[in-house]
């Protein structure tokens, strides 16, 4: 359990957040200068607030009313930076066993052979930093915080500076160590698709401040109450179950109680799965939809319509059969041409090739073109 | 006699210049490496004091550094009396005084060199280093000093050439005595000063070239080798 409350000031900027976070991956979700790295940098110790308390379990690291600051190395908390920032003067073996190092006897809980093989970097252990590859290396970083055995793990947007491949590259090893050392990781992104992947708690945080907590479903759900925010940023998650993969179509079937979604890619995830659909891929029908391409139809309720102030575009909020919410963005012409209104029945058509299957849990990588 | 074959009151001077370089070099490369980390990553009142305090000898005329050193070091000076009754040290007119001379004025261009190489290194590989356990102290000895490694070698070869080549502080502060104090330096200065000593002065000054040149070429491979270790395969 993780207890963070810290207000800080800088010239241009302010600081007031206060969240929990428990088990499983927490992630710190928002624009670029709303203060996660931030955060980051206040749980590591390497920024002291002006006033502040954070604790995590029973451990007190930063009481400013109390005058205790435990210095960074004593922490124990896993950094992995968006830039590696490996030790260049080192091997790959010595930068993995170099925090170990430091780890009291009886606190190394994570050793080094189960680290190296869920993270795949075996082969890279000679080598030294400077002739691996960006997605190398970033995963040498992440075992190298692994294995100075941490309270918990940081992640400071580990994926930003790495390509879409990349990025597909690494996002199971993420998962799987997730799974594999039960340790708690606080994760920032501004990634819709990474966060609804990866953490199962989103703490939303704007200029500083956070505007959302809670599971992915909501936060984003809640994402049209944020001023500004625009069409292509809102997006929902919904909740299914994988029912069947199709080998030969390369895609696989989804169980919803709103009817069957169909994703690209063969997923091998056994819990659920959840998946970011964005506002601008819905369309909606209050019609037949035979005959469609689309084959992904979900029944559901219209509960709110959002006009955007005179803009060409409404927010449509539906609730799904089983209560998930989806919303959809469609011209206000449209939506008069309907006759949408709160408590009309309509089906949210989602086409399989919006859905970035990067984002799904366990996804292996369809071929891409080219 | 061959021209060149040294008189042994010629080795007695190279020696001497070696000894008293060494021992300069060596002497002040902890204190040049601490202030250097000091100014090149510490914030605190009265750094720009300290930083022109350091580098104040590269710009005073020698003879003013060796003057304000033999009125410090002196055997009557605070500092100089100081020493000698507190451990027995003797500074002024010995060969450890030349030593002395010649620290303080190769210190600014050692610091000058290992600040740089400190500069260059990403603050926040020492930040990555805190985060897996490792105190500032264990940050410096094994994230800082080997990353700095090619920058301390490069200031301690300045440092060493500078000594070797010093004259204006030495024989102000410890004048030159053949054998305590006659460096090369003053050897050669000595040698122009006689009639007929052309050949002397000469044959030195084709020593101290080679010496030098070797210190460059030594530091160079040094700085490479260490360099190597943490670029790409060489």
């Amino acid at each position: 359990m993780i207890r963070f409350a810290c207000r800080l000031t800088r010239p241009g900027f302010a600081l007031d957040t206060t969240f929990t976070a428990g088990q499983g991956v927490t992630a710190l979700f928002g624009p670029s200068g709303s203060g996660k790295s931030t955060v980051i940098r206040l749980l590591a110790g390497l920024e002291r607030p002006k006033e502040g308390r954070i604790a995590v379990g029973d451990t007190l690291l930063l009481d400013t009313g109390s005058g205790i600051a435990v210095p960074p190395h004593r922490r124990r908390m896993g950094l992995v930076f968006q830039d590696a920032l490996l030790l260049p003067h080192l091997s790959v073996k010595a930068n993995l066993t170099y925090g170990r190092w430091f780890t009291p006897r009886a606190e190394r809980r994570i050793t080094f052979d189960p680290v190296v093989e869920v993270l795949g970097i075996g082969h890279l252990l000679d080598r030294r930093p400077a002739t691996l590859s960006g997605g190398e290396r970033q995963r040498v970083a992440i075992g190298r915080a692994l294995l100075a055995s941490p309270r918990l793990l940081l992640m400071d947007e580990p994926l930003a500076s790495l390509d879409q491949a990349r990025r597909q590259e690494i996002l199971p090893f993420i998962e799987r160590l997730r799974d594999a050392f039960a340790l708690p990781v606080v994760y920032v992104s501004h990634a819709v698709e990474e966060v609804t992947r990866l953490a199962s708690h989103v703490v939303r945080l704007d200029a500083g401040r956070v505007v959302a907590e809670g599971t992915p479903a909501d936060v984003f759900a809640a994402g049209r109450e944020i001023p500004g925010s625009d069409r292509f940023a809102l997006r929902s998650v919904l909740t299914a179950r994988i029912r069947q993969r199709l080998p030969a179509y390369g895609v696989t079937l989804l169980d919803h109680p709103a009817g069957d979604i169909v994703v690209p890619g063969l997923l091998t995830a056994e819990a659920e799965v959840r998946l970011a659909i964005r506002a601008t891929d819905v369309t909606l029908s209050r019609g037949a939809t035979e005959g469609l391409s689309t084959r992904t139809v979900l029944g559901g309720t219209v509960t709110r319509i959002d006009p955007d102030a005179g803009g060409p575009f409404v927010t449509v909020t539906l609730t799904l059969t089983g209560g998930d919410v989806i919303i959809a963005a469609v011209t206000r012409l449209a939506a008069e041409a309907l006759d949408l209104a709160p408590g009309v029945p309509v089906k949210a058509l989602v086409k399989a090739g919006a859905i970035d299957e990067s984002s799904l849990p366990g996804a292996v990588p369809t071929a891409q073109p080219g | 006699m061959d021209a060149f074959s040294l008189t042994p009151e010629e080795w007695t001077a190279i020696n001497l210049s070696l000894r008293v370089a060494t021992v300069a070099t060596l002497a002040s490369l902890p204190l040049g490496i601490l202030t250097a980390l000091l100014l090149a990553r510490g914030r605190f009142p009265g750094k720009s004091l300290v930083d022109a305090l350091v580098h104040l000898p590269l710009v005073l005329p020698p003879v003013v550094t060796g003057y304000v050193l033999l009125v410090l070091f002196g055997r009557r000076g605070p500092i100089g009396a100081w020493l000698e009754a507190t451990f027995g040290i003797v500074l002024a007119f010995r060969w450890t005084g030349a030593a002395l001379a010649c620290a303080v004025m190769g210190f600014p261009l050692m610091v000058r060199a290992v600040r740089l190489s400190i500069e260059a290194i990403d603050a926040r590989l020492g930040e990555a280093a805190g985060t897996l356990g490792a105190s500032p102290a264990w940050v410096f000895l094994t994230v800082t000093l080997p990353l700095a490694l090619p920058g301390i070698i490069a200031g301690a070869v300045l440092c060493f050439a500078k000594a070797l080549g010093e004259f204006g502080a030495t024989i102000t502060f410890v004048s030159n005595i053949p054998g305590e104090t006659q460096t090369l330096p003053s050897a050669i200065y000595n040698a122009t000063q006689v009639p007929g000593g052309d050949a002397i002065a000469l044959r030195l000054s084709v020593v101290a070239v080679i010496i030098a040149l070797a210190a460059l070429v030594a530091s160079e491979w040094l700085a490479r080798r260490s360099g190597n270790r943490h670029g790409a395969p060489a």
